[in-house]
């Protein structure tokens, strides 16, 4: 595949990225949620592929397999169990002002951007233009879960948000060491246990996952 | 070779941990957890003095870095650990006994309290900066469990507050990383070496000013939620307020200081690479609106733990502000601060601990006449109290004052703000104590003797270090300040 094409390509995958989070902001049922969670994996994952066989990078392949493995098959796997298990599996949430979060997600996509040109000038990585977008879909999953009233769309956020990260990092360097990856792999999959366990322990005491009913503590 | 001593003090909290998980129902845990911990701090006493004696070392093919700066954390992380854990033993039984506890959870809080302080010691002797975000990532999802022990709603709310805030706090933090590699790898090249600490120090010259200027950013604002500097402290007086008293203890005394000792290694390599005194600003606008802020809100609580979180708040926003100042002065004053905070502040969590159980309601205007119905729990509180409220001849008032003459001669403007919340957070401290402890009660008696040994040898060192700074301490905080510059 020559260069330009790669670059291309990746340029797409990324587009298709920022897209997927600001389908995520406006996405209502909890089941679509997740699907939008793990093609939002499936696209990391090619794209880690495709820098990988671009740049010649062996370490690559590893990672692009292993967030196959993560954020394709077992965290969207589990969060599926789990929602099963809690029975909220066709829970509908009632997005207020779905106009005005675009508009803010629009505003931080800019923000990004700007705040990304410095780097992207000093970049030699084939993918020196995507550090905004990372950026970008780093604080769109944030905006995702100050809007969400839902903990289960809250941890959807934070997963993906968790994605953007995994994006910085091998659009701006070509992907931090495998050590550090791994270690950022194993935290990631043992939040989503303890969210899972949060999740029970949340509905036995309040009898239902909004978390509107958890905001009890202030300082008056 | 330091190899011995660090394996000896990471394996015995994962040793600790996994005999906890096996055997933490039994009646012996307790004994166990405490005994982990002994072995923890005699291995971090070894470490402490081999490398005191020969200066800073590397270890396990420099995934380790140990230096002046960092064992004098570590030192101070095990022994506190290790005070809270005989301190907890008598406190659970009596949570158990007043039915607040079951063992199951008994179970889960023994085998987490180990794995936290692993996560802990990783955290402040990794080389590698995204070890350390690992670690410091691994020391939330360690407490959070912990934080809503009870399983009241209030603790659930505050455990979940806990957990996304820091969640999307640490997020930053691995943004800000990845900015540091991205800038490291144009110098030191590709793999595992560009990430570590000790190769960053020595290159520091020549990482990219812009990149890092934005990565300091990102890891301040992300390693100082956990911190809890102020505006980003809101899950921090829920968390103390609503999770067990030794989990508070921890908390307040250790896992604060772990923070900001990334947040130190960031500056270093921001101050390097920058040489202008951005970072020390950056630190010093943050501490000082957190130690203003904490104040103001000091005065407003109801809840004795929660003003206790609040003081905590104050006090790492003075450390914060002292680093922030920079040079020989401030940071000797900054170590000698947190090493006094974390000793006075666990004291007084294990004191109010006790005091919580006697009335059996953490409201401060139904806690009355602690003296009457057990001295020594009233003393310990007044004491701890007179000592985190800088009170001379404790050490607080010498690290206190230090700071304060230093800011005087650097930053003079920052004095009367600094000087006012501190008399204000005095009064509203001490105007709701002094009630407490003094006063008519109707408290009762507790059926387990309440473990006030850790109180009293905390304050005791707290009025040494006041008194008599003994030359070996303050020659080993001075080569520490040196490497912080």
């Amino acid at each position: 595949m020559p260069m330009t094409y790669t670059v291309q390509f990746i340029n797409l995958l990324a587009a298709i990225l920022l897209l997927i989070v600001f389908a995520m902001l406006s996405q209502r049922r909890i089941l679509s949620l997740i699907n939008l969670f793990a093609w939002q994996g499936l696209v990391l994952s090619v794209s880690t592929f495709v820098v990988a066989y671009s740049t010649v990078q062996h370490h690559l392949y590893y990672s692009a397999a292993l967030t196959l493995l993560l954020k394709v098959l077992v965290l969207p796997w589990l969060l599926h169990r789990l929602i099963r298990k809690l029975n909220v599996r066709w829970d509908v949430e009632t997005l207020i002002n779905i106009p005005t979060t675009m508009l803010v997600g629009i505003a931080l996509v800019i923000f990004s951007f700007n705040l990304a040109t410095p780097i992207s000038e000093l970049s030699e990585s084939i993918t020196r233009g995507l550090i905004g977008i990372a950026l970008a879909s780093v604080l769109l999953s944030l905006l995702m879960m100050l809007t969400r009233r839902k903990a289960i769309s809250q941890v959807v956020g934070f997963l993906s948000m968790e994605n953007g990260l995994f994006f910085a990092a091998t659009s701006a360097t070509h992907g931090m060491p495998l050590v550090v990856e791994l270690g950022i792999a194993l935290d990631v999959l043992v939040a989503t246990f303890i969210f899972g366990i949060f999740f029970f322990q949340i509905r036995e005491t309040f009898d239902s996952l909004d978390i509107t009913h958890m905001e009890k503590l202030k300082d008056d | 070779m330091i190899d011995l001593q660090l394996t000896a003090l990471l394996l015995a909290p994962l040793l600790g941990g996994l005999l906890l998980t096996l055997f933490g129902s039994r009646n012996w845990a307790a004994e166990l957890n405490s005994l982990m911990s002994f072995c923890t701090f005699a291995a971090a006493v070894a470490l402490t003095v081999r490398v005191v004696e020969a200066g800073p070392q590397v270890a396990f093919n420099e995934q380790f870095f140990i230096d002046q700066f960092n064992v004098f954390l570590v030192a101070l992380t095990a022994f506190i650990a290790f005070t809270t854990s005989l301190f907890s033993r008598p406190y659970m039984r009596i949570e158990q006994d007043h039915g607040r506890l079951s063992t199951p959870m008994l179970h889960l809080y023994y085998s987490m309290y180990q794995l936290f302080t692993l996560a802990m010691l990783v955290a402040l002797t990794a080389n590698n900066m995204g070890i350390i975000w690992v670690a410091m990532e691994a020391a939330t999802l360690t407490t959070v469990l912990l934080v809503s022990l009870y399983r009241t709603p209030a603790s659930l709310e505050a455990a979940w507050k806990y957990f996304i805030l820091c969640g999307v706090g640490i997020a930053l933090a691995l943004f800000g990383t990845i900015l540091l590699y991205f800038a490291a790898e144009r110098v030191l090249g590709q793999g595992g070496t560009a990430l570590l600490w000790t190769h960053l120090n020595e290159v520091k010259g020549e990482l990219e000013p812009t990149v890092l200027k934005l990565a300091f950013i990102f890891l301040l604002v992300g390693y100082g939620t956990k911190i809890g500097l102020v505006p980003l402290h809101s899950w921090l007086p829920d968390a103390h307020a609503e999770g067990p008293t030794p989990v508070s203890a921890v908390l307040s005394g250790l896992l604060l200081n772990v923070a900001l000792c990334a947040v130190m290694r960031s500056k270093v390599l921001v101050d390097g690479s920058l040489e202008t005194h951005f970072a020390g600003n950056l630190m010093m606008g943050f501490g000082l609106l957190s130690v203003v802020v904490a104040a103001l809100f000091l005065s407003r609580q109801k809840d004795i733990k929660r003003m206790f979180a609040y003081s905590s708040i104050e006090h790492m926003g003075l450390i914060t502000f002292s680093f922030g100042m920079g040079g020989p002065v401030a940071t000797f004053a900054a170590l000698l601060h947190m090493t006094v905070h974390s000793l006075t502040k666990s004291a007084i969590f294990f004191a109010v601990g006790h005091a919580v159980q006697k009335a059996g309601t953490q409201q401060m205007e139904n806690i009355r006449g602690m003296l009457q119905i057990s001295p020594t729990v009233g003393w310990g509180l007044m004491l701890g109290t007179f000592a985190i409220l800088g009170m001379p001849p404790f050490g607080v008032f010498a690290s206190e004052f230090l700071i304060i003459t230093t800011a005087m001669h650097d930053h003079p403007w920052t004095t009367p703000i600094l000087l006012a919340a501190l008399g204000i957070a005095f009064a509203a401290i001490f105007g709701r104590v002094q009630p407490i402890v003094f006063g008519e009660t109707t408290a009762r008696r507790l059926p387990h003797p309440p473990a006030l040994l850790p109180v009293f040898a905390h304050l005791l060192l707290v009025l040494i270090l006041g008194l008599y700074m003994p030359p070996y301490l303050a020659n080993w905080y001075r080569q520490a300040a040196a490497l912080l510059g």
